[in-house]
């Protein structure tokens, strides 16, 4: 019986000593992560080259693979609905970008092996402007497609 | 304190397709409030999303996000009963974490 006790404290330690690596393992890996999301540079850039450039990508071609999902109006500028999509593969990031916003910028999302390169959300736009949708692959090369939205209502808050 | 995040997250045809809704106000900095003063910047900058505790998806977020951001991804297989989460941390340094499960 005695053994048998000594066996499972045994192994609530060694289990609380893997429950509290996996913690700092998890830690480490949220903040290396989370440093490279917000990429300050990228965000305050003026131009879709700018930004392009900041996440770590080349000269924009344009691509038919590269797949925007945009109305052709927007009645009110707060809330445009975006997809982005495209089945290549070796695509590193995606980025949505509003030419004529005062940050260029809206969203970058990191594509890692375990999640397709799709995506949608809403942004904000000040007025009518094309709209960027930009695939940087493993390699560098940035291949885009772009939209004109038109813009009814600007949102102020863009 | 802010309020939680809406995730649905379903397992079909061999993929999980999420939906998330985030509770946030995403104020651009460049709005005037009614005396004309200029509203400061609020915004979500990092969305970190982990599948079983493994991250998945790394966002960034600029203020031209809408109010309250809608995020709709697909991640590859998965299956019923995985835990999602879902973290964020806006300009202020302020942090949200919320999970849910895949039905």
């Amino acid at each position: 019986m005695k053994n048998t006790s000594n066996h499972n404290a045994h192994r609530r330690q060694s289990l609380k000593q893997i429950a509290s690596l996996t913690g700092l393992l998890a830690g480490v890996g949220y903040s290396s992560f989370a440093q490279a999301a917000y990429n300050k540079a990228a965000f305050d850039s003026k131009s879709v080259n700018e930004a392009v450039k900041f996440q770590g990508g080349g000269g924009i071609v344009e691509s038919k693979d590269i797949v925007l999902n945009a109305p052709d109006y927007a009645e009110n500028g707060s809330a445009v609905a975006l997809g982005v999509s495209t089945s290549l593969s070796g695509v590193r990031k995606i980025l949505i970008l509003i030419e004529k916003n005062p940050a260029t910028l809206s969203a970058a999302f990191e594509v890692s092996e375990w999640i397709e390169a799709n995506f949608a959300t809403r942004v904000k736009m000040s007025q009518t402007s094309d709209v960027y949708a930009v695939a940087i692959m493993a390699d560098g090369r940035a291949l885009f497609s772009k939209k004109e939205v038109k813009v009814t209502i600007g949102s102020c808050g863009a | 304190m802010s309020e939680p995040s809406r995730i649905r997250a379903q397992f079909q045809g061999g993929k999980t397709t999420v939906r998330i809704l985030m509770n946030h106000e995403m104020e651009s900095g460049h709005r005037k409030d009614g005396s004309g003063k200029i509203v400061p910047s609020w915004f979500i900058q990092e969305v970190t999303i982990a599948l079983n505790g493994k991250v998945v998806l790394d966002a960034g977020f600029g203020p031209s996000v809408s109010k309250n951001p809608y995020l709709l991804f697909v991640i590859k297989g998965g299956k019923a009963g995985d835990k999602l989460s879902l973290s964020w941390k806006d300009n202020r340094g302020q942090t949200r974490t919320d999970e849910a499960s895949v039905a």
